[in-house]
């Protein structure tokens, strides 16, 4: 038998363990970071759902100041409970917009008139598209896009209250 | 005062470990006659650690709440058979249940072990005193199971209520004792290599253990992939998830082993490659094990992750591979080959069985570690999922499955009989096979086409070595064989109709509608709260049938709120040619129900082949047992027993 393959088992073992001393030595981020951060926003043009809320659209985002598009529903629960935060947000000055998504008109309406309403335009996206473009795979979730209309931020979840600073400090960031 | 009985077991047992294995030195060296002592040190081993086991179990079953253990992971109100099992579903208990194995795995060892060299034997028992050791300090200084709290808490904080299954209450024991059992063919190889004496004896000296083994990890596989299939609601048999591969591994190495260690017994040929075999059986397990426990890969299924005890099971990992590594190439080159062998023949098959399955174990090693060195070389995460294992495994898988069927027909050393005609009708049955499934179903994709064929040629070519003399007066061990090999062909005609003809419908129903899933018509007829012991749960009601009289499935939704947790449990109805596998989701705004229903024909052949091939393993373990029973009849029984027992 050669030396070379009386020796293979050590050294792949060696390589082995190197690997997994790595790994321990550097715990594991489980968090998930967005591949569109420091893209444009892509181009979308979407309808308004209420009247008297215009609908929104990309070229709205790149206005000069940053924003906070929120991508939510009518029928998601834990939408219920954001939407107190985004109003802190807004009390804050914080310019926010919004996407529904598969959402109708009566039942947005009752959704807003129940737990409030802290969007400046809200654009409706029934068949998911622009979610599905913005690279968003559920609700609630938001975006920070500065005032050139890249994107800065991408929150996955729910913004909680514990989460106002950090998204204040990156729409500060995003100037 | 029961825990401290069972912590005083331990301390005992870990000296008499440190003794056994400083004992086992000169012995082997021939300075000292320590043989009979080192043999009765391993039993008594085996009885302390015993003791100390049935120490957890009581305090368990006690509910014992002024034991750390029992408080973080009992509760009075839990019912009996969960209490006992609550001993093992931890990480502290289950270390202990895994030094318990391994000591009372040495001591039978000990005990009945005499087909081999004695000089072979006692460092065997050396290098499991050693790996004892390690476990030892590990459970006493890391992990030890009867620490006590001072006050006692009043109540527990009970076990997850996901893991009150009797699933696995009892899967972790199977696993551990098939892994334990490897842990003595890894000792013999280590002693067989500090010795020099790699023989037949040897070979069959290791096989029981190997089989025994094997037809655990067997079973383990089986009933964790049956568990993963009704318990997630995903439909599916295997995931090529870490944590399954990480039993997958173990089995794949001591399937290999189990085939070449016939070729040291009977030829003695393969030597160094059957011990680099059982050494990397034994370190597979332990790779599974830190896979599992450390947490360093992600998985659905990690229940305990702890990275400090992941780095104590590595430094372990690294002492035990790591040495037995080197003993190996300080020492092969002293192994002189056996008997030569032409190029077809029973040696030669059984060398192609071994190069498939360990290319099919780097494969799966691979796949599983690549995304942890993909992200130490270049920090960009990825994950290898089931289209590189199915493309890259399935196909080798198959040409096995195939040479399954010939191998076992062969000769030893050189090929005197006509093979090939006798393989006529298999052959001509897997034609067939294929021909059926090219006219029925053209666009059929390719592996399942191919396992159709395989597994028609294979179960007619199996039962073949039988043929040979008198199907009743043949071995039993070669009834063994054909069982398992024909267990194969069973299982892999399950996967292809699970992969060929599974009918899936998802859809959004609204109560009173009705769906189509392949034979099947079923009508939604709404969704009811229900409430559990310990969940509330969304219940639907589904009416199903397909010609003749409806049946009723009722898939749940359940809601824990302590921790909070959604899990969906599936409705399966199972019917000779398939399963019907149902699973209710979420409301849709619309008023609808998502409702996810399956028809998969001859499912469950996957599971019945997994258990065909396990029962022939058990035959062959009879048979062998049976053998050598009546071989040590014949002699008379050695002098240590008369002088300790």
């Amino acid at each position: 038998m050669s030396r070379a393959a009386r020796f293979a088992p050590l050294i792949l073992l060696v390589l082995l363990l190197a690997g997994l001393v790595w790994r321990l030595a550097t715990p594991v981020d489980t968090d998930v970071h967005s591949r569109l951060e420091g893209q444009p926003v892509p181009a979308f043009t979407l309808a308004p759902i209420l009247p008297g809320k215009p609908g929104l659209a990309s070229a709205d985002l790149a206005t000069g100041r940053p924003r906070l598009v929120n991508v939510f529903a009518s029928w998601c629960v834990p939408c219920v409970t954001e939407i107190g935060v985004l109003e802190q947000l807004q009390a804050k000055g914080v310019a926010i917009d919004g996407i529904a998504v598969r959402d109708q008109p009566q039942a947005l309406a009752a959704f807003l008139a129940r737990n409030g309403n802290p969007y400046e335009r809200i654009g409706s996206d029934p068949q998911s598209q622009i979610q599905i473009d913005l690279g968003s795979s559920g609700v609630p979730e938001s975006f920070i896009v500065d005032g050139r209309g890249i994107i800065r931020y991408q929150q996955i979840g729910p913004i909680e209250a514990s989460d106002v600073p950090m998204i204040l400090a990156r729409l500060e960031a995003a100037k | 005062m029961i825990a401290e009985l069972g912590l005083a077991a331990l301390w005992l047992a870990a000296g008499l470990a440190a003794l056994q294995l400083l004992l086992s030195i000169p012995t082997v060296r021939g300075s000292v006659d320590g043989a009979g002592t080192i043999r009765a040190v391993a039993v008594l081993q085996g009885i302390l650690t015993l003791t100390a086991f049935a120490a957890l179990l009581v305090v368990f079953a006690r509910t014992d709440l002024s034991v750390a253990l029992v408080f973080e992971n009992s509760h009075s109100a839990k019912p009996f058979i969960y209490k006992v099992a609550g001993a093992w579903g931890n990480h502290e208990g289950s270390m202990l249940l895994w030094v318990t194995v391994l000591a009372v795995a040495g001591a039978v060892f000990a005990v009945l072990a005499r087909r081999t060299g004695e000089r072979t034997l006692i460092a065997a028992l050396g290098a499991q005193a050693a790996l004892g050791l390690g476990f030892y300090a590990f459970l006493l200084i890391a992990s030890n199971p009867f620490a006590r709290l001072d006050p006692a808490p009043l109540e527990g904080k009970g076990l997850n209520p996901l893991l009150q299954d009797p699933g696995l209450a009892f899967r972790p024991p199977t696993l551990y004792l098939g892994y334990v059992g490897l842990s003595i063919a890894f000792s013999l190889a280590v002693g067989a290599l500090v010795t020099t004496e790699v023989d037949s004896r040897l070979a069959r000296a290791m096989r029981p253990w190997v089989l025994g083994a094997w037809i655990l990890l067997t079973l383990g596989i089986t009933a964790g992939s049956y568990w993963a299939y009704y318990e997630l609601g995903w439909g599916g048999f295997w995931f090529w998830d870490p944590v399954e591969n990480a039993s997958l591994m173990p089995w794949l190495a001591a399937t290999a082993l189990l085939h070449s260690i016939n070729v040291l017994a009977a030829r003695a040929a393969l030597k160094a490659w059957t011990m680099m075999l059982a050494v990397l059986a034994f370190s597979m397990s332990m790779v599974g094990t830190f896979l599992v426990r450390s947490g360093v890969l992600t998985s659905v299924h990690a229940f305990a992750i702890d990275p400090e005890r992941g780095t104590f099971l590595l430094a372990l990992l690294a002492i035990y591979v790591g040495a037995a590594f080197v003993l190996f190439a300080v020492r092969a080159p002293r192994l002189r080959e056996g008997a030569p062998f032409e190029l077809v023949s029973r040696e030669s098959g059984l060398v192609i069985n071994n190069l498939l399955l360990t290319v099919i174990l780097g494969i799966v090693f691979v796949g599983t570690l690549y995304p942890l060195f993909v992200e130490a070389i270049t920090g960009e995460k990825l994950s290898v999922g089931a289209p590189y294992f199915n493309a890259v495994a399935g196909p080798l898988a198959l040409l096995l499955a195939a040479l399954v069927g010939i191998g076992p027909l062969l000769s030893w050393r050189r090929e005197r009989r006509p093979v090939l005609k006798r393989l006529t009708v298999p052959a001509l049955l897997g034609l067939t096979a294929l021909v059926i499934t090219v006219v029925l179903s053209p666009h059929l994709a390719i592996l399942p086409r191919l396992g159709f064929t395989v597994a028609a040629f294979l179960a007619a070519a199996a039962p073949l070595p039988l043929t040979v003399r008198n199907p009743l007066r043949a071995p039993l061990a070669t009834w063994g064989m054909v069982v398992s090999h024909f267990g194969i062909a069973v299982a892999l005609v399950g996967m292809a109709a699970n992969g060929a003809f599974t009918s899936e419908r998802l859809a959004v129903a609204r109560p009173g509608q009705q769906l189509t899933v392949g034979p099947w018509t079923v009508a939604f007829d709404g969704v009811t709260p229900t409430a559990g012991k310990n969940f509330t749960a969304l219940e639907a009601e589904l009416r199903a049938s397909r010609g003749e009289g409806a049946i009723i499935l009722r898939p749940q939704t359940h809601y824990f709120s302590d921790p909070p947790m959604e899990t969906s449990e599936a409705a399966i109805r199972t019917f000779w040619n398939g399963q019907l596998y149902t699973v209710v989701g979420r409301e849709d705004p619309s008023g609808g129900w998502q409702l996810r229903l399956w028809w998969k024909p001859f499912v469950t052949l996957i599971w019945a082949g997994g258990a065909l091939i396990a029962i022939g393993g058990a035959l062959a373990l009879l048979g062998r047992a049976l053998g050598g029973w009546r071989s040590l009849r014949r002699r008379s029984a050695p002098d240590w027993r008369e002088r300790y027992i």
